[in-house]
């Protein structure tokens, strides 16, 4: 994988999306810079209301960005507008978190899967996109007979399947996966998440997979990035950091995951302190600093640095960096 | 062993349906299980399991016009709860077992202020307690479950899903109820507060000694919470035992086998998962025989037949034809099982 | 890189939409009837020349005056002794079309100045609305008159005219339709897709607004026929000898005792076309719902 390295697919530089809110500012996405390589996975992940889903969305021009970069292939698509975006849309796609407000109830399963060839006019023939349609249904395991049914016929799984073809139809090289099994039952969570990484072996494509699960990504990340309150706090490989993991906040998230084993019972619950607040005005310092065990005056003071302290291992911790 | 156990619930042989006109959903068919004093158990299993229609009909919640109860026998302290009058009812509900839901926001009217909801549910269960010591109580029950006294003057909006949950907990726990069911408590939270309010329920119930029904689909949860499992599957307890029996012992229903292989763990370096293939059957027109053929992998001709049997070895029961006696003496080899 | 095509071939035999939603509508007694009662209504109207003649509907003769229907005119006579039955069908003709293509009219200037307001907001959403307050903010009945005086009284200007009285229920109801469903997923899914925004309109908005635009539309149109009748009545309807269903229920009024069949015939009619309107605006909402389907 390391052959790729010299050119990503895709970067983000200082990119910032702030909201305006009754209290002030919002800073969703606050400085954050990504770079995702052609055929790998980077996870994103954090808890609600850390500004991860709207980071895909800027990402993909969904939202418009503050201010910062964003590099596709090389070349600088943060100013694009809707037409000029509209070519690129065929190489960057997203799969939605809930399978079921993200689909049309009123178009039948082909259509929705159609609907982006037809916009691209992907053929020249209506004919040839319901055939191209029907060829996508058999890739995301999806049983022909459903053609004409209509969203609310099908389960969960069946309609997330429903939104990965979609996504697929035009060919992408990089997709946004938005929390794609956070609404499904666990052993349809497990056949969504086999399906995404033999669609990525199979097409060679680029995810950016959101999510509030650390399980998850840990299986379907090349890298992984740990958000807290718009900000990245940690960035490694998904090995490194399950190995070891440095910004405390990382070292929280993986603690009180409760593992399916009695080993992780007899040490109970470890826990931080709080709660999450929403990044309005943010005063200068560390966003986590709050609830941070290990926290010290500077903490307060001064935002710190994004530092990479091993190869590929990046932290914003002053406690890390200042050893 | 001891066979005289001190039961808070037992659930005997329970079936509910949902029926309209056009179908009959079969819900529940036919589980048995025990609460002991004290302990917790577990209830896991996948949406459309009959989880939830458990929890409701242990306190005949279900929707008036579609729930019934077909069979059965529920009792609580050995009192049944089926025959019991409605008037009998509303004295066990709240007051003595209480109930916890996925979503904080439908237990708590967005328009009274927490410290007036939580006074509610005292005076509710308390007839005759003075204004002062309903507050003094208020104060008390906020503090235990860390959220500021101050902040009782504030309505739900104002805070948080992690803090609305603990609330709502809170108010199930004011009456010491002898048994509190929790149903996906921590589902909607973060993981960083799922872990605040587990942690909470635990330090509660140790210090109350109320006993609880765990509804939960993460196994994760059941092994941090619970001394006794049952997993649910279409209806239908396909194991059970204690957390033991579930996490370490041999042998296993292959549903949950399945279920353990369909998580993402941490520790394993595996990058495929091993998902259970298919889907939950239609609960309108179950499997003529085992539930769960369909997308078993190891099921025999009989499975499609016949239902099983449970079977036991001590505390640990299994719903499934592979660990009849006679098959296991086979080996199974004759049904192309290892 | 890209997946190649199957060996197999793939190919969807499919569509048939059409023929699911007439499939969803059969089975619906009521639109049903609904449609056979608008067609038999139509034909009558339509074929109306070759049975009777207008000169009928016009011509006043005094001897029948407020006569009783009868074999000869089975409907009865006006104050003016006119046939009832010829005036009912070829004020039906006026009343029906008027009533049909105004609200087909409001309809969809409404509901797209709605959608295109809801769709996107800020200062659009703004002009239109503000706009729409002050439209609002004068009565209706003195709006339509102002129109239909200084543009005169005729078939299209009173098109016009209940155009512009009855649009700007579709511009809310559609806007905050739209609202609603522009916060949905599957709208940004279309968007990641490149859809633009009138795209998004027609082929996700629209249809899943399509329930209460309907229910809305066959409810007005037994309206705007009464609404017709108030401009005939304050004499702002279609000219003189041309008959019209609500002119002549506002006829009927002085003759409300002596003979009531004046005012029941066109009350009637007025009652059968919203009825059989209002069957087929329910069953086609129904018919365009997939959740309905089974």
């Amino acid at each position: 994988m390391d052959m790729n390295k010299n050119a990503p697919l895709l970067e983000t530089r200082d990119l910032k999306k702030y909201f305006k809110v009754g209290g002030g500012t919002l800073h969703a996405v606050d400085s954050v810079n990504i770079r995702l390589y052609q055929g790998e996975t980077l996870g994103v992940v954090g808890e609600s209301g850390c500004g991860k889903s709207t980071l895909g969305r800027t990402i993909l021009k969904l939202i418009e960005p503050t201010s910062g970069q964003i590099l596709y292939d090389g070349r600088d698509i943060t100013r694009l507008g809707t037409r000029a975006m509209r070519p690129l849309r065929r190489e960057m796609q997203i799969i939605f978190q809930d399978p079921y407000s993200s689909i049309d109830p009123r178009k039948s399963v082909i259509e929705t899967i159609a609907e982006y060839m037809l916009i691209h006019k992907a053929y020249p023939s209506r004919r040839e996109i319901m055939d191209r349609a029907v060829e996508l249904m058999d890739l995301v395991g999806l049983a022909r007979r459903y053609a004409d049914s209509y969203p609310h016929e099908l389960d969960g799984g069946r309609r997330q399947r429903i939104g990965i073809a979609r996504a697929l139809s035009l060919q992408p090289r990089f997709v946004v996966c938005d929390e794609p099994v956070s609404a499904l039952d666990m052993s349809i969570q497990a056949q969504i998440l086999n399906l995404l990484m033999d669609l990525q072996d199979e097409l060679e494509l680029s995810y950016m997979f959101v999510t509030h699960d650390l399980s998850v990504v840990k299986h379907i990340s090349n890298n992984i990035m740990v958000m807290y309150l718009g900000t990245c706090v940690e960035f490694a490989s998904s090995e490194e950091l399950f190995a070891s993991p440095l910004h405390p906040y990382t070292k929280a998230l993986l603690a009180a995951i409760p593992e399916p084993d009695l080993d992780s019972r007899e040490k109970g619950f470890q826990l931080i302190r709080g709660e999450v607040s929403s990044p309005i005005n943010p005063k200068p310092g560390c966003r986590f600093a709050g609830r941070c065990e290990q926290c010290v005056s500077q903490c307060h003071e001064r935002t710190p640095d994004y530092v990479e302290t091993a190869p590929g291992h990046f932290v914003a911790c002053h406690q890390v960096n200042g050893r | 062993m001891e066979q005289e156990k001190n039961l808070i619930l037992e659930i005997e042989n329970l079936r509910v349906t949902y029926e309209t006109d056009l179908e009959t959903v079969e819900a529940v068919n036919g589980i048995s299980f025990q609460i002991e004093k004290g302990k917790t158990l577990g209830l896991v299993g996948e949406t459309g399991a009959g989880k939830t229609t458990t929890a409701l009909s242990i306190l005949r919640l279900l929707p008036e016009t579609t729930g019934r109860i077909k069979s059965g026998v529920i009792r609580f302290e050995g009192k049944d709860l089926l025959s019991a009058s409605e008037e009998q009812l509303r004295g066990v509900r709240g007051n003595r077992i209480s109930m916890v839901f996925q979503d904080p926001m439908s237990s708590l009217n967005p328009v009274y202020t927490v410290g007036d909801q939580i006074g509610e549910a005292i005076r509710l269960h308390n007839a005759g307690i003075s204004p002062q010591e309903v507050e003094r109580r208020v104060d008390e029950i906020l503090e235990m479950v860390g959220i500021m006294p101050s902040r009782k003057v504030e309505y739900p909006h104002q805070f948080s899903g992690g803090m609305k949950q603990r609330v709502v907990i809170a108010m199930a726990l004011c009456c010491e109820p002898e048994l509190l069911i929790a149903d996906e408590p921590t589902t909607a939270l973060d993981v960083t507060i799922q872990a605040q309010v587990l942690a909470m329920i635990a330090q509660l119930r140790k210090r109350l000694g109320t006993s609880m029904l765990m509804i939960t689909h993460d196994l994760g949860i059941v092994a941090k919470t619970c001394d006794d499992v049952c997993v649910m599957y279409a209806g239908k307890l396909v194991e059970s035992g204690t957390v033991e029996d579930i996490f370490r012992g041999e042998r296993h229903h292959p549903y949950t086998e399945g279920l353990f292989g369909s998580i993402p763990n941490l520790r394993t370096k595996a990058r495929r998962l091993k998902p259970i293939l298919g889907l939950m059957p239609d609960p309108t027109d179950l499997p003529r025989g085992c539930e769960f053929a369909p997308r078993c992998e190891k099921c025999m001709e009989i499975c499609q037949t016949t239902k099983p049997e449970i079977y036991r070895e001590g505390t640990h029961r299994l719903y499934c034809h592979l660990f009849d006696p006679h098959i296991l003496e086979t080996g199974g080899a004759a049904n192309g099982h290892e | 890189m890209a997946t190649k095509k199957s060996p197999s071939g793939a190919s969807y035999v499919g569509g048939g939409k059409w023929k699911e939603i007439w499939r969803r509508f059969k089975k619906n007694r009521g639109a049903v009837i609904g449609l056979i009662m608008l067609a038999v209504l139509a034909a009558v109207l339509l074929g109306a020349p070759l049975f009777v003649f207008y000169e009928e509907a016009i011509t006043q003769n005094m001897e029948f005056m407020l006569e009783k229907p009868s074999a000869a005119h089975i409907f009865g006579n006006d104050g003016y002794g006119r046939d009832i039955f010829a005036r009912i069908i070829y004020g039906g003709r006026v009343s029906v079309a008027i009533a049909i293509l105004a609200t087909i009219c409001s309809c969809l200037v409404g509901s797209f100045l709605g959608a295109i307001a809801g769709y996107f907001g800020g200062v659009v959403d703004s002009v239109i609305m503000r706009s729409l307050d002050i439209f609002m903010s004068v009565p209706d009945i003195l709006f339509t008159m102002a129109v239909v005086y200084a543009l005169g009284a005729n078939f299209v200007n009173l098109i016009v005219a209940l155009t512009l009285a009855y649009f700007t229920n579709y511009v809310r109801l559609v806007r905050s339709e739209v609202l609603t469903l522009s916060e949905q997923d599957y709208v940004e899914a279309s968007r990641a897709g490149g859809a633009g925004g009138l795209r998004i309109i027609l082929s996700h908005i629209i249809p899943n607004a399509i329930g209460v635009i309907i229910v809305n539309t066959t409810l007005n149109i037994a309206k705007i026929i009464i609404y017709e009748s108030t401009l005939s009545f304050l004499g702002l309807g279609m000219p003189a000898p041309q008959p019209e269903w609500g002119q002549m229920l506002s006829e009927a009024r002085e003759f409300m005792r002596k003979a009531p069949h004046l005012m029941f015939f066109p009350a009637l009619s007025i009652v059968i076309t919203a009825c059989s309107v209002n069957l087929i605006g329910d069953g086609l909402r129904d018919a365009l719902d997939p959740h309905l389907k089974s």
